[in-house]
């Protein structure tokens, strides 16, 4: 069984944002990247756990991006993973990120394509329910649990209010969330080894982009906080209905 | 040339949340000089799809099939793409929610439609068709124009306030050629917390992190969110802790959230926190370290101990519904 782990490469969870051009860009001098959590934490773990369980064969990571996410990609396969490709574009639309990687990956029979579920600088959480349909496979997204049982994967997903659990015969991409793996760090020997596995660079196809970002905008200052004293809780009640309207 | 809206149900109930992505999508048909179609998948009675005319859908599609009570992520989509090519429609609009993002980027990939993923306004169409987002987890906002012919839209819930017109909405059944690959994933069982607010949809939130010092003392957020009728979250560390289911977990890992009123007790104000809660109205912070970073982001704060504060803002919001 192949699984395929797409990887998105996002600053860092504490940065904080600032514009420039005219508000036109995000700065991105001084701010570190990550893998975006969900990648890591959950999808990638996850096949690696498959592949150590021996239920996977190969594990890819693909990442569309431009040179500076070599390093996010490397270290990607440091926790663990076969082999990785980068195909270099840049990935500034949701549909153009799903377009190059489903051209990567069409020909290559992944029984598995995993996930994350948003990736947290754009939050659209669509790349992979747009591989899905640009792949004729099915979708679940969400996914607190992954179990593989022969060619069916049995996935425990979120929905509204609960949970339910779907089963699905291969190839489907699956987006992941808390519950599927349990976090762990790469050790010394896994950043060695990953050395020596091979990074491809792939060119795509190039094809349009669907969406373009104009500018962005910091929110407002709150206007800072009233303190209201702690033992007169009528009064906390009395502005939240009065004053701010909420109940 | 209709602006389609996919509406979803409840088990056969529509909720708020829906009626708003209808009127959202009556917003911009009248912007565009057009009308709206509404799409709605599986078993519903009429009087129930009828209350789609109050919020501007002129007319509703319903695909009455009992397969579709589940998420078909490609039956939907099937669905949703013969409803487009029948109206004709260029503009699509669903929610930013769990099946929304199932069904909504797979139609934009097959239609190549450039998609917004929790639209917080109408389209500017002096300037394009430019939409504001939040990006970074609510610490940025980005205005995306969609520069293709055919343009999906994904509305973040709770954003408009909706009102009801007399607007009526014709019927009409459509049936969609479905082939087995749409419903090839298997539905084995479903578990649906009952009795309790869900945390997407509600407009007040109750959440707890971990200066609760343990799962023992939950019952102190539970009575207060009884009392106001909100659902309950939580911080990170205390589903990681097992103190809460984690789908109450919200912030940068965990879910996004926008209610009305969020009242965060014992919680620090991490800023992987502050990215799932955010976009909430009114946030009320209950911490004992004057200190703590959430009162930045806060409304109101109360400096003091929640085992304290709690049971007597319970008892306040109970004297309060007495006398209102
Ligand atoms: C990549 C990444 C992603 C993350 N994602 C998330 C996420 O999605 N959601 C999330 O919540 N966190 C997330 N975190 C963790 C986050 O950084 C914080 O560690 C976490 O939010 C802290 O939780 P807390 O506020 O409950 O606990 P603490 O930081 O321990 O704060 C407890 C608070 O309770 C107060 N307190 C103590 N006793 C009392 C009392 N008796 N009465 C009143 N107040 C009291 C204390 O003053 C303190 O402010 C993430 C971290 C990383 C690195
Ligand atoms: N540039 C990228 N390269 C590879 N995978 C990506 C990229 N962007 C997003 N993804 C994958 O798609 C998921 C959802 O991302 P998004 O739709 O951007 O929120 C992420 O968690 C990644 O697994």
């Amino acid at each position: 069984m192949k699984i395929l782990v797409c990887i998105s490469q996002v600053p860092d969870t504490s940065t904080k944002v600032v514009l420039k051009d005219n508000s036109t860009t995000i700065e991105n001098a001084g701010v570190s990247y990550i893998i975006n959590p969900y990648d890591e934490w959950y999808a990638l773990i996850r096949a690696i756990e498959l592949k150590e369980s021996g239920i996977a064969s190969d594990v890819d990571l693909v990442t569309v991006g431009k040179a500076n996410t070599e390093p996010v990609i490397r270290k990607a396969l440091a926790l663990g993973g076969d082999k990785a490709i980068r195909i270099d574009a840049e990935s500034t639309d949701p549909y153009l990120t799903a377009v190059y990687i489903a051209e990567y990956a069409k020909s290559m029979d992944y029984d598995l394509i995993l996930c994350g579920k948003e990736s947290i600088d754009y939050n659209n959480g669509s790349v992979g329910s747009m591989l899905a349909e640009l792949l004729d496979m099915d979708y679940i997204g969400f996914a607190t649990e992954i179990k593989i049982e022969g060619n069916t994967a049995v996935v425990k997903r979120e929905i509204e209010g609960g949970e339910e659990t779907d089963s699905c015969k291969f190839p489907l991409v699956i987006s992941c969330q808390k519950g599927v793996a349990e976090a762990r760090i790469a050790n010394m020997r896994g950043i060695m080894a990953a050395r020596t596995r091979p990074l491809t660079v792939i060119t795509p196809t190039v094809d349009d982009a669907l969406t373009s970002i104009l500018s962005y905008e910091l929110p407002p200052a709150k206007a800072g906080v009233r303190l209201i004293d702690p033992a007169d809780m009528d009064e906390l009640v009395e502005l939240l209905h009065a004053e701010a309207k909420v109940i | 040339m209709s602006v389609i809206v996919f509406v979803e149900h409840d088990a056969g109930t529509i909720k708020k949340k829906n009626f708003e992505a209808v009127h959202y999508a009556s917003g911009i048909a009248q912007k565009m000089g057009t009308t709206v179609t509404a799409v709605i998948l599986g078993i519903v009675d009429n009087a129930e799809i009828e209350k789609l005319g109050a919020y501007g859908a002129q007319k509703v599609l319903h695909v009455e099939d009992s397969r579709l009570g589940e998420l078909h992520p490609r039956a939907y989509t099937s669905a949703l793409l013969t409803a487009i090519e029948k109206e004709g429609g260029k503009i699509i609009i669903t929610l930013n929610d769990i099946n929304g993002r199932a069904v909504a980027p797979r139609v934009a990939a097959k239609l190549k439609a450039g998609l917004v993923v929790g639209a917080l306004t109408y389209p500017d169409m002096d300037k394009g068709f430019v939409i504001k987002k939040a990006v970074y987890s609510g610490k940025a906002f980005a205005y995306v124009n969609i520069t293709s012919d055919k343009k999906v839209i994904m509305l973040m819930p709770n954003t408009f306030p909706i009102t009801e017109t007399t607007g009526k909405t014709v019927i009409e059944k459509l049936v969609v050629d479905f082939s087995g690959k749409d419903f090839g994933i298997k539905v084995n069982e479903v578990s649906k917390v009952t009795g309790e607010v869900s945390l997407s949809d509600a407009s007040l939130v109750v959440s707890g992190g971990r200066g609760m010092k343990g799962r023992e003392n939950w019952y102190l957020i539970e009575d207060l969110a009884k009392e106001l009728g909100a659902a309950t979250a939580c911080s990170r560390p205390v589903s990681d802790a097992d103190w809460r289911p984690h789908h109450e977990h919200v912030g940068q890992t965990g879910g996004t959230i926008r209610p009305d009123l969020y009242i965060a007790v014992g919680i620090s104000g991490a800023i992987q926190h502050l990215a799932g809660v955010n976009g909430s109205k009114t946030i009320v912070v209950i911490n004992k370290d004057p200190e703590a970073p959430f009162f930045k982001a806060a409304n109101y704060g109360v400096v003091g101990d929640a085992m304290e504060v709690l049971p007597r803002l319970t008892e306040a919001v109970k004297k309060f519904k007495q006398h209102k």
